[in-house]
């Protein structure tokens, strides 16, 4: 196993050479104030991160990450466009599994820029590439926004679509929602004798609560709208779950996604921004004919990328966590920014895996 | 060294628990005076009785410095981590019995399922500007319950007791609490989620995986264990 000194002379190397591609360095607080990271993951970000808390600042977090910290301080006073590195410790609680580590350095690159998304996809995806050349590992790709935009698309109810673009990020539950959008769930019983009725509040129980009968009237409305609005169809369905389905190498992963786009033609544009995503890539010498490409990757509750994400794996370890991951995040800018937005896309490595895979390759 | 038994200290968990070992030809007595939390071991030899706090008998379990312990499913799931690892489940004692449910205010005549309670907090986050509180002391328990189902935009707030009165004192929306019979919870006006059952508990004789046993003691153990089984 790496030691310390050795993952941290790792880290510098990998940063000066982020640096040397044209990224400042940045550092931010090890303590995170809870309340943008409990606002941005919800309850989930307890099971992951570390919290502690005194009485005057209330509840922080052991950082669990630097985006977040990295995409403030850009909001807040930085430049355009910005390239950023960084590398540090974060913490992550791992109560399911003792042999992966709670606390390790990450190094990261950040590329905040609005002129050229496909360009900055492909400066970030195969700047990684460099630094983790002659490892054996394996590159995935996705795009989260085909979905997104598959999704926006659907000819059904904007609730319907609201719905299923809260859950994007957790798989099952977007699958209910969709069965239960396309008919193909039976509904609820006794739910109609609510629907139906004149007054549905007309019980015997006191109301009690912060959440009061207006609230209550208008999920029923929202309900009855739900059954009264006809089933996402087939046409619709099967388009979608083609998407989902599709794990190819780049180029004839576009050339299937072509062909979802004549049942969800929603999804041109974004596969126009694949192409020129594949044509960015080639250009910087990536080979994208044996870079793999899965539409679903990325899709986990804890992320926050909304288009392009990667990861590297890897070979013959599926123990280990990726040793790289990253991917584009316009809409947390947005989201952190109070009005003001900007493309931005980055990603980290860890040299503790990156050592560790070297050792076993050797 | 003698093989050390952890108790419940006080009230009806305490009582049936030595019951149940009476009827195994075990008897465990509080020596003293009522407020002394030492015990007496008759029937057996080298057992001794430790009389501790249910909720702290998983940690004393977890940390080996008990052999055995009596404690509910609850406890013992919400404070270890991996608890299959640390503890063996000897035998259910079959007393204690509750359910770890999901309850909400009676009158949301829209919120049947989890899948409603989801739907809840997407407008009541948006109607608030805060996420759906949900009351519970089984913060781990419910937060995995509710990742593996899917349901978004709440957070758990704590409480250590009256839970079901959050809802009404409008602390919290929802709770997440232990139930027998449900009569407290229909007095308070909540109802429980037609799929929010997250667990089932009673009171249950553990032996602790992490603890040494020197050879009387696995003697001794392997004799109780014989005479409860």
């Amino acid at each position: 196993m790496p030691n310390r000194s050795q993952i941290q002379a790792r880290a510098a190397m990998m940063r000066v050479r982020f640096e040397a591609a044209g990224a400042h360095v940045v550092d931010t607080p090890l303590l995170q104030p809870a309340g943008t990271l409990l606002d941005l993951y919800g309850e989930d970000i307890r099971a992951r991160a570390y919290v502690t808390s005194d009485a005057l600042r209330g509840e922080q977090m052991l950082r669990p990450d630097f985006t977040l910290p990295v995409v403030q301080m850009h909001m807040s006073e930085g430049a355009e466009p910005a390239r950023y590195t960084y590398s540090g410790e974060v913490f992550r609680r791992q109560e399911h599994d003792p042999d992966r580590s709670n606390e390790y350095i990450q190094v990261g690159y950040e590329v905040f820029d609005r002129e050229d998304p496909a360009g900055a996809d492909a400066e970030v995806f195969s700047l990684f590439a460099l630094q983790l050349r002659g490892l054996p590992l394996r590159a995935a790709t996705g795009d989260i926004g085909i979905l997104i935009a598959a999704v926006a698309g659907l000819k059904t109810t904007d609730r319907r679509k609201a719905a299923l673009m809260r859950h994007l990020w957790r798989p099952r539950r977007f699958r209910v929602l969709l069965d239960r959008y396309a008919g193909r769930k039976a509904g609820l019983e006794g739910r109609d004798a609510l629907l139906d009725a004149a007054d549905p509040l007309a019980i015997d129980v006191p109301m009690i609560g912060k959440r009061r009968a207006p609230e209550i009237l208008e999920r029923i409305e929202a309900l009855r709208e739900d059954r009264a609005a006809p089933p996402i169809s087939d046409n619709e369905l099967a388009g979608l779950e083609t998407l989902l389905n599709v794990r190819e190498t780049m180029p004839f992963a576009l050339e299937q996604l072509r062909d979802v786009a004549v049942d969800l033609p929603q999804i041109t544009p974004a596969l126009d921004r694949l192409e020129a995503r594949i044509a960015a890539l080639q250009a910087r010498g990536v080979d994208v004919n044996t870079l793999d490409f899965e539409a679903s990757y990325g899709r986990t509750s804890m992320e926050y990328y909304d288009g392009f994400v990667f990861g590297f794996y890897a070979e013959g370890r599926p123990d280990l966590p990726p040793v790289a991951t990253g991917g584009r995040y316009d809409a947390l800018t947005r989201q952190l920014g109070e009005g003001a937005e900007i493309p931005a896309i980055g990603g980290v490595i860890r040299p503790d895996l990156m050592l560790e895979v070297e050792e076993g390759a050797q | 060294m003698s093989l050390k038994l952890g108790v419940p200290s006080k009230g009806r968990l305490m009582d049936k628990t030595f019951a149940w070992f009476e009827k195994r030809g075990i008897t465990l007595s509080r020596s003293g005076s009522d407020r002394e939390y030492a015990g007496k071991v008759e029937g057996i030899k080298n057992v001794s009785l430790i009389l501790l706090s249910a909720g702290e008998i998983p940690r004393e379990l977890a940390a080996g410095r008990i052999h055995l312990g009596v404690t509910g499913v609850d406890l013992v799931q919400e404070k270890l981590p991996r608890w299959e690892q640390q503890v063996e489940e000897v035998a259910p004692l079959g007393f204690g019995k509750a359910d770890l449910i999901i309850a909400t205010p009676a009158c949301w005549v829209d919120v049947d399922t989890l899948d409603d309670l989801d739907a809840a907090a997407a407008g009541f986050r948006k109607a608030h500007g805060h996420r759906l509180r949900i009351a519970t002391k089984y913060h781990r328990l419910v937060r995995e319950f509710l990742t593996e189902a899917g349901v978004a935009d709440y957070t758990l707030v704590d409480s250590q007791g009256a839970t079901e009165g959050t809802v009404v004192n409008e602390t919290a929306e929802a709770i997440a609490d232990i139930t027998s019979t449900g009569e407290t919870l229909r007095a308070n006006h909540l109802k429980i989620l037609s799929d929010g059952l997250i667990l089932q508990s009673q009171a249950t004789l553990w032996r602790s995986r992490v603890a040494s046993y020197d050879a009387a003691e696995k003697t001794v153990l392997n004799d109780l264990l014989d005479r409860l089984r």
